[in-house]
């Protein structure tokens, strides 16, 4: 690895098991797998670029790791359609233009040629970094130190991943008008897909790649009671068992950890202390979010894994 | 320097089998690894593995099992794969239990290999002539087929290219810059999938290839739930998209089944056509869409009635494929009556007798 800095870090993050410890510390309990993932981002100066079904927890782990490293967290959303101008910067044109008609109007005559040195003069005083909007980007090369979160890369269009790989093989970006602009530090970028679509392989070469999978039920339990630590430890276990058998149950959407907690702080509200028929009935909505998916769970798989939790 | 020399040895080969295994652990890759090696310091190379060699979760059950078969050391157990992949290597098992029992020579490789002769077999297999066991493999094959049809120019627009200038965004980025004429913003066509209409006969001829060709309606419907519509022919039209929608193939088939009341009846492939043209057809869902006719031809019927059906169908779609088993068989000439009142509206005629049959269908449907 050429000698790059490495991030001088409020918690000490030596190891994996530092990572995990300091991850555990902001509440984002991460098994193994995520901790050594995370250690290697830091430690390597990579991307790390996450894969996992929907509510696995891929931008928590951002949030979280901008927490344990005392960095902000500047997030990207890619949609269709995203180009540089909302993710690099752009020119502030109307103040560039009020401030070209502040200056006409203190140049007196209005009507005159001006003379070549003040065009000259003037036309430079319009590209000053005060008339750049940073976009999330370049925010984050000039935050130090800062995490960069690239959410759902799979929703931009592929000239945009192109785009992407040339700002992050050089932590600089180069604006025509300004020179370059060169991060301090690299920010710890960390890019999320659902899958949508299959990212280019050019861009994941470049990145570590971790797929993020369900936590088992021990460890679900533990999140869950970490989020809605007011519910009943036997509420927790019921959903974490539930959410978990309704995983491999084929439905069009699983319910991932968001869905468990959600649940659960549901039933918490409704004053229950386990689950049954009737509280999950009415609160089921709010794990399975497809109509087809509730029918089934409803009538084919609730009374079956409710019958099991006993 | 030996030890990191020999480290090193094993690692490129170590890459070398993953890649030929299919997972992308390139030369980058192998670099990352090296790195992450050395970052993680001793302990479990597992995990510093995985995460620089694998790009995809299809990679991780290979990674694996070729991580078990080279480092031999106890793995950390692994807490669940993603779904696709957990089916898929479900899907692969049967035939392996069958055919590698007792013999475990060489592990990183043989089942894989094993299980891919298995398959070369009985993709040429006629559907009709399977045991049940081959047949349930033949189907577990099916389920994992992708057939998807290409994309057509839709009428709407998006921003992006070069294809024309999106006066509306420019005029009102003109307006928010005080009127200053600024950078032109261009717009392009959306593309949209285009709609795949299948038509099984369900009569009594077709039997020993409906079932087969109703699981390929299914691999169909799962690839694109929204623009894929299925309906069985018999004596009547009966429309099983939304059976066909249940992800799971056994249950989708038993809905479906459920819902065809000529199933292994007579045919009038006539009056179905016309029954699906009036009903659906001529109102959207085959305009503009490729048409997939899987049907032995045998008509029971009036086979002018399916001649000119036919002819309405193939100027409301885009491309009409018959799917004709005995196409498969040698000796085929299109002679019952109502292929021969087919086939001059016909785009391409293929055969669906055997898996590498439909296979090549789902070709002919992805270039219609």
């Amino acid at each position: 690895m050429p000698d790059r800095s490495t991030l001088d870090t409020p918690a000490v993050l030596d190891s994996p098991t530092d990572v995990a410890a300091a991850l555990d510390r902001v509440g984002y309990l991460p098994d193994p797998g995520i901790a050594t993932a995370a250690f290697l981002a830091i430690r390597m100066q990579r991307p790390l670029f996450l894969e996992g079904d929907p509510g696995v927890g891929k931008t928590a782990l951002a949030v979280a790791l901008a927490q344990i490293t005392g960095a902000t967290l500047v997030r990207l959303q890619c949609y269709e359609g995203i180009d540089a101008s909302q993710a690099l910067y752009d020119w502030d044109f109307p103040r560039q233009i009020l401030h070209l008609r502040a200056a006409g109007a203190g140049g007196g005559d209005a009507g005159g040629p001006a003379s070549g040195a003040d065009t000259e003069a003037l036309e430079a005083s319009l590209y000053q970094r005060r008339f750049l909007v940073a976009r999330p980007i370049l925010q984050a090369l000039e935050t130090t130190p800062s995490v960069l979160l690239i959410d759902e890369i799979d929703r931009a269009d592929d000239e945009f991943e192109a785009f992407l790989l040339e700002v992050l093989a050089d932590n600089a970006v180069t604006i025509p008008e300004l020179g370059t602009i060169r991060a301090e530090r690299a920010p710890l970028v960390v890019l999320t897909s659902n899958r949508t679509r299959e990212v280019h392989d050019a861009l994941k070469r470049r990145c570590l790649y971790h797929w993020l999978a369900h936590p088992q039920f021990a460890r679900e339990v533990e999140i869950v009671r970490r989020h809605v630590p007011e519910a009943a430890q036997r509420l927790a276990r019921d959903v974490a068992a539930v959410a978990g058998a309704l995983r491999d149950a084929d439905l069009l959407k699983p319910p991932g950890i968001a869905e468990s907690i959600d649940w659960t702080r549901a039933l918490h509200v409704l004053g229950a202390r386990s689950l049954d028929a009737e509280t999950a009935t009415v609160t089921l909505g709010a794990a399975i979010k497809y109509h087809e998916d509730q029918v089934r769970v409803q009538r084919d798989l609730l009374p079956d894994l409710l019958e099991r939790l006993g | 320097m030996t030890a990191p020399l020999t480290v090193l040895t094993v690692l490129t080969g170590f890459a070398r089998a993953l890649r030929e295994a299919g997972v992308a652990a390139d030369g980058a890759r192998l670099t990352t690894a090296v790195e992450a090696l050395a970052a993680a310091g001793a302990g479990e190379p597992y995990w510093p593995l995985r995460i620089s060699l694998c790009a995809e979760p299809d990679d991780l059950p290979t990674f694996d099992a070729l991580f078990d078969a080279w480092f031999r050391s106890a793995r950390p157990p692994v807490p669940n794969v993603p779904r696709g992949t957990a089916r898929q290597l479900a899907l692969a098992r049967p035939l392996l239990a069958e055919t590698n029992a007792g013999d475990g020579a060489d592990p990183a490789d043989d089942p894989l290999r094993t299980a891919a002769a298995g398959n070369e077999v009985l993709r040429h297999r006629d559907l009709a002539e399977l045991s049940d066991a081959e047949r349930d493999e033949v189907h577990r094959l099916v389920a994992l087929l992708a057939p998807r049809v290409g994309t057509r120019r839709s009428q709407r627009r998006r921003p992006g290219g070069r294809e024309r200038i999106d006066l509306a965004r420019t005029v009102r980025r003109m307006l928010r810059d005080g009127g200053e004429p600024g950078e032109l913003r261009y717009q392009r066509r959306r593309r949209r999938p285009r709609r795949l209409v299948l038509l099984i006969d369900v009569s009594g001829s077709m039997a020993p290839y409906a079932d087969s060709l109703l699981r390929f309606a299914h691999a169909a419907v799962r690839v694109a739930p929204t623009s894929t519509e299925v309906f069985t022919m018999g004596t009547r039209l009966t429309r099983v998209t939304r059976q066909l929608r249940l992800r799971d193939p056994q249950l989708a088939l038993a809905a479906a089944g459920r819902a065809i009341p000529d199933w292994s009846g007579g045919t009038l492939l006539g009056e179905a056509l016309r029954a699906f043209l009036d009903l659906w057809g001529q109102r959207g869902t085959a305009r503009g869409a490729v048409v997939v006719l899987a049907s032995d031809g045998w008509e029971r019927g009036d086979a002018l009635l399916l001649g000119e059906q036919m002819a309405r169908l193939a100027r409301l779609a885009h491309r009409v494929v018959w799917v004709n088993p005995h196409r498969g068989k040698s000796g085929f000439a299109p002679v019952t009556a109502g292929m021969m009142a087919a086939m001059p509206h016909l785009d391409a005629l293929v055969a669906g007798h055997s898996f590498d049959a439909l296979r090549q269908l789902v070709e002919v449907i992805s270039n219609a």
